[in-house]
């Protein structure tokens, strides 16, 4: 909402400058997005000018060189490239050191040789108009020298405000006016349609005659029309423009130019027709039929369905009801007789119509809001009058008036242990009062309060008495109001198990050299494609700002990847990343399903150097499986979960088709599967430009969290642990995890624990096909030393179960 | 008798001379072979005691092994001399050049700077005794608009502020309850968390959320957290305490706050919240210029808030009745927070992740 501060100081003048009145403004409910100066700055440069002489350029036809007395002691020379510039006329001029409404300042120029200090002003050039069809020539009776501004609306200032869309009634300027003396206390002028000194000079009564008007559909609230005889369409006076330009709007006729006006101070819409071409002089207010077309001033044809309501002649369509008229029925410059129209629409069915025909206008985004009846006539008596005075119109006597005016007001209590309640401070009730009454609601005392009273034009904000709080609330307590906390009743702040595994799991990544990042939870269509995933269910987006983000995520390897993509092209070696959000899931397989599943995932990705290279050690290995299984072990360990990893087979398990299919495996946890990791394919890692090997993990943190069991405590610090190593060859095709799991078996209970931590293989020495694990075996018990004979008894129980079960031999250290 | 002592008398002194001119521990080493090894004199006279004759023993053994005792002890102490002048000297050469560089460090990652601010703000409000609440990122219109008070006609439901989910409904159709779309904002939790229990709530729902919007200070992905406190006699001066502390243990112990008034659907009243500006005094920066961040205001707009609107506690359930309990809710950015605390221009910036970014803040 753009507010031309000389027009709402025509009703609310504070002594404040305006960017004051601004503040104050957004210290009680309007924000202030800015102040704009609208038209010419350095205002003592412009002056009323006499063209003493005017002759043409000797160099140029369409130039004269004109001799002007501004009040100075010689006259000023100034070329004009004016049509209609001529001796003797009284103009506006722009010396040099005038700003101009873009910026520019004027200086004195040579054009085609001949010296000129300044402009000879047309009106656009002041922005009051568009108009440059020739200078403005002004009253002779001005004495050259008089400040222009003082004659002409040649400045303003602009207060853009942003109106909260629960505030229709500050669509307008007088709307803001009555905000400004709520919230500053500067006395209200009468609204212009209740001014005593300006009375209505339309009447009640019929219009018989002249027009008729049938209402059929109750989301026509209030419809009301006067007509008008002896218009004469042509420019509107400048201050008129000058309203409407620094406001926002073009000037385009008179009778136009009134409707905006009237839409402007008041904040209703108005349409004019020409009322010869209406034809039949009759107007049906009704719901559309379906597929009915009608051509809209913008010269579009639309088609209209049977929620949409549109006010049709005798020949049909000829406006859709609160978003624009007709091209038909449009006022031109051989009107003479005009019907005004002002009604109030169903707010809700205007957004509607506006929304499907993606027809959007001043008039709909003040009418989607839901006005009040009342304000229908109140435009209708400020328009009446305008066009009497500004477009020489006679009125023609009667008003059509159909649902007149909206229900009575509405008395709420407003209790004062409410506002307290609510605000947590005591205003006393005397100064409630005070403030409702600022904002013109009727208060009358009560038991425990205040009965207020609403005015019209609050009846669609103000229905509950938390409605009334705000507005005192607003205006006269949130400066005063103390800090204080609430009660808290049985709070306990604290995260729950589920929240602090996913900290405890971020933070082991981060303990990992891994670095967090966040994705877009969108992806595009090619996201599937490139990773061989053709085909998986996607929830999808109906609007999406592009391809690229128009469905939701299934993996976050997709991000990790982009990630990974991005910073290896911008120079970055060694990529350690994770990151956790949430996957979305169509629960049943069908993209149009109702049901979806949003489970936590946790992915990582490595590719590059696993560490950090320097003069001593200036090749460090590259990231690969064991790599990220190292990181997942990290992850898995801190949260406190069983796992293991499940090779994938190309029968019974085949490894997605983004893996390599020998480095890769499944994700168990307990035992559900919770996941993959492994080497990315080579030739999907490609697709992202990474080149050298990518290995990475995705697991539902979901899974792991359903598996957390906190640690159990045993007695390892009471008596020494014995180490000894143990080397035995088995057949390729033996996982390390069963050796691993057979020799814990056999050793149980003294064995604790069995890592391997050599892997060698020689055809000679361990024989083709096979290879040598060598195990670190550590045994305990936690109520004595062992002894020699002890572990020498478990050892050899251990090698048995090797032999017997996996025939593995113990190779001589 | 005396030939043989005069024997070891003399093992003695060229023992004596060669410990003493033995200019290593290895050429000490094969002295001490020399003499005192198994095929050495010395031992050999004390093993052939047994064969001296009864009288002779007594002197020669005596003799030996104090012999033997003192070029062990005189072994010992040349040893002890070499060995240390050896490691000096050893020392001495083992000369590195420090000015090298050093190992580099264990690389630390780090966590996102949105997940870092979260965790910061949850951990200020967990202090204040709320919980951690989360919701569906999908919605429905019921959660996401209606629950929440917004009117059919509020333009946030429209197809270019939210974004709806391809399911064949009528595209205009912005109204029907069950449509799916991806939240806007943080606040449908608020609905949630009231129907899962009775009042008195006090929780917070940080989380991700969507707007189809992308340019320096819009990305259409963005993080809110939401604050909903639902008790007896909660009132508008609790909501300013408490996102004054909040203020004050983010930005520093010198903040205030200021509430103005706005308008959202689902407080009444509704308040946006500015925090003052923690890098300037008044507008104004130290060397006298307006300062960047406030824009010279003074006051940094943080989020929106308000007393909960009785439409949205009847949402909650008929323990949720406005007569009896009262509540505040706020919502506010994570980003807008971090790129004001860590002086970020461009919202962009958080889901680029570049990791020269992601090392630096």
């Amino acid at each position: 909402m753009r507010v031309p501060v000389s027009w709402l100081r025509a009703y609310c003048s504070p002594e404040l400058d305006t960017f004051a009145i601004g503040e104050r403004l957004a210290m009680t409910g309007i924000e202030l997005e800015r102040v704009e100066t609208h038209g010419v700055s350095a205002l003592e440069h412009f002056v009323v000018g006499k063209v003493l002489e005017a002759h043409r350029h000797p160099d140029a036809d369409r130039l004269t060189v004109c001799q002007v007395d501004t009040g100075d002691d010689a006259p000023s020379q100034i070329v004009c490239g004016a049509w209609n510039v001529a001796a003797g006329q009284t103009v506006a001029v722009g010396k040099p050191g005038s700003v101009m409404p873009d910026g520019t300042r004027l200086k004195t120029a040579k054009l085609r040789g001949e010296p000129s200090a300044g402009m000879i002003l047309a009106e656009d050039e002041v922005a009051i108009g568009i108009d440059h069809d020739g200078i403005m020539v002004l009253d002779d009776a001005l004495a050259a020298g008089t400040p222009l501004a003082e004659v002409l609306p040649i400045a303003d200032e602009v207060l853009v405000l942003e109106v909260t869309p629960n505030r229709p009634d500050e669509l307008g300027v007088y709307g803001v006016a009555r905000e400004v003396h709520a919230a500053t206390g500067a006395p209200l002028a009468p609204a212009p349609w209740e001014d005593p000194a300006a009375p209505d000079l339309g009447s009640a009564g019929d219009l018989s005659g002249h027009a008729t008007v049938e209402v059929q559909t109750d989301r026509c609230l209030r419809f009301t029309a006067r007509a008008f005889k002896n218009v004469t369409v042509g420019q509107s006076p400048a201050w008129l423009k000058a309203r409407l330009s620094a406001a926002g709007m073009r000037p385009i006729s008179n009778v136009v130019d009134v409707t905006n006006y009237v839409m402007l101070l008041t904040g209703q819409p108005l349409h004019a027709f020409d009322l010869d071409k209406v034809a039949g002089h009759a107007l049906t207010v009704r719901a559309a039929t379906a597929g009915e077309p009608m051509q809209t001033l913008d010269g579009q044809t639309r088609t209209l369905d049977p929620e949409m309501v549109l006010i049709a002649d005798r020949e049909g369509p000829t406006s859709i009801a609160g978003v624009m008229g007709g091209a038909r029925s449009e006022v031109s410059s051989e009107t003479t007789r005009v019907l005004l129209e002002v009604a109030t629409w169903d707010g809700a069915n205007v957004h509607r119509t506006s929304l499907r025909l993606g027809l959007r206008s001043e008039a709909s985004g003040r009418n989607e809001k839901g006005l009040q009846p009342e304000q229908a006539m109140h435009a209708q008596i400020v328009a009446t009058r305008l066009m009497v005075e500004v477009c020489g119109a006679t009125v023609v006597p009667g008003t059509i008036d159909i649902g007149g005016e909206g229900p009575p007001p509405q008395v709420i209590r407003l209790r004062d242990a409410r506002i307290t309640g609510l605000l947590g401070l005591e205003i006393p009730r005397p100064r409630v009062a005070e403030i409702l009454s600022a904002l013109q609601f009727g208060t009358t005392d009560a038991v425990d309060g205040l009965d207020v009273s609403v005015p019209a034009f609050r009846r669609g904000d103000i229905t509950r008495e938390a409605d009334l709080i705000e507005e005192v609330a607003r205006l006269g307590a949130l400066q005063d109001l103390p800090a204080t906390l609430p009660p808290r009743r049985g709070a306990a702040g604290a995260l729950t198990p589920r929240q602090r595994l996913a900290r405890a799991a971020a933070d082991a990544l981060v303990a990992q050299g891994l670095f967090e990042i966040i994705g877009w939870s969108f992806e595009g269509p090619e996201l599937a494609a490139r990773l061989g995933l053709q085909g998986t269910p996607h929830v999808m987006l109906r609007n999406p700002m592009s391809a690229e983000q128009s469905r939701m995520r299934t993996t976050v390897l997709g991000s990790l990847l982009d990630v990974a993509q991005r910073n290896r092209s911008r120079g970055a070696t060694a990529l350690a990343l994770f990151e956790a959000g949430a996957v979305y899931l169509p629960l049943d397989g069908d993209p149009a399903g109702r049901e979806t599943a949003e489970p936590q995932h946790l992915g990582a990705l490595l590719s590059g150097p696993v560490r950090p290279g320097s003069w001593r050690d200036q090749t460090p290995p590259d990231a690969d499986f064991f790599a990220v299984k190292g990181v997942l072990a990290g992850l898995l360990g801190a949260a406190g979960v069983p796992w293991e990893l499940r090779p994938f087979a190309a029968q019974t398990l085949p490894a997605p088709p983004f893996l390599h299919p020998g480095r890769s495996a499944e994700v168990i946890i307990g035992d559900e599967r919770a996941g993959w990791i492994g080497e990315l394919h080579p030739s999907i890692a490609g697709q992202w430009d990474l080149e050298d090997a990518v290995a990475a993990f995705e697991i539902d943190l979901d899974v792991v969290a359903g598996h957390v069991a906190p640690a159990g405590y045993r007695d390892v610090t009471s008596y020494p642990e014995v180490r000894e190593d143990l080397a035995v060859v088995v057949a390729e095709t033996v996982p390390a995890a069963t050796v691993v799991a057979t020799a814990l078996q056999a050793g149980r209970p003294l064995l604790v624990g069995a890592e391997v931590f050599d892997v060698y293989r020689d055809a000679e020495r361990v024989g083709d096909g096979h290879v040598s694990l060598a195990l670190r075996l550590r045994y305990r018990a936690s109520d004595r030393t062992l002894t020699d004979e002890e572990v020498a008894g478990r050892r050899k129980r251990i090698v048995k179960a090797l032999s017997a079960q996996l025939e593995g031999r113990v190779r001589d250290s | 008798m005396s030939e043989i002592t005069d024997t070891i008398a003399q093992i003695e002194s060229e023992a004596a001379v060669a410990i003493a001119t033995a200019s290593s521990t290895e050429a000490l080493e094969e002295v001490r072979v020399r003499f005192l090894g198994r095929k050495a004199q010395l031992p050999n006279l004390l093993r052939g005691v047994a064969q001296l004759p009864p009288q002779e023993r007594g002197a020669v053994g005596k003799a030996a092994n104090q012999a033997r005792q003192g070029l062990e002890a005189a072994i010992s102490a040349r040893e002890g001399d070499l060995a240390a002048s050896e490691l000096q000297a050893r020392l001495a050469s083992d000369r590195i050049d420090v000015t090298l560089p050093g190992d580099p460090a264990p690389r630390l990652g780090r966590l996102h700077l949105l997940t870092r601010t979260r965790r910061e703000i949850e951990d200020i409000f967990i202090g204040m005794g709320f919980s951690v609440a989360e919701g569906p990122e999908i919605e429905t219109v019921y959660y996401n608009f209606d629950a929440l008070n917004s009117a059919p006609t509020h333009p946030a439901r429209l197809e270019t502020d939210t974004f709806y989910l391809e399911d064949g409904l009528d595209p205009f159709d912005h109204l029907a309850p069950s449509a799916r779309l991806l939240r806007t904002q943080t606040s449908p939790v608020q609905i949630r968390t009231m129907q899962a229990g009775p009042p008195p709530v006090y929780t917070i729902a940080p989380g991700r959320t969507y707007r189809p919007d992308s340019d320096a200070t819009h990305t259409p992905q963005f993080t809110q957290v939401e604050g909903l406190a639902v008790d007896e006699g909660v009132t508008l001066a609790d909501l300013q305490g408490t996102l004054l502390h909040f203020a004050r243990a983010i930005f520093g112990p010198e903040r205030e706050v200021r509430l103005r008034p706005h308008f959202f659907p689902f407080t009444e009243p509704s308040v946006e919240v500015d925090v003052s500006c923690f890098n300037c005094q008044r507008g104004i920066v130290t060397d006298g210029g307006r300062c960047p961040i406030c824009k010279g205001t003074a006051w940094l707009e943080i989020l929106g808030a308000g007393m909960v609107d009785p439409n949205v506690l009847a949402h909650g359930g008929p323990a949720y009745d406005p007569e009896q309990v009262s509540g505040f809710a706020f919502g506010m950015g994570i980003e807008r927070i971090a790129m004001l605390k860590h002086g970020i221009p461009d919202l962009r910036l958080f889901y680029d992740n570049d990791l020269r970014f992601l090392e630096q803040v």
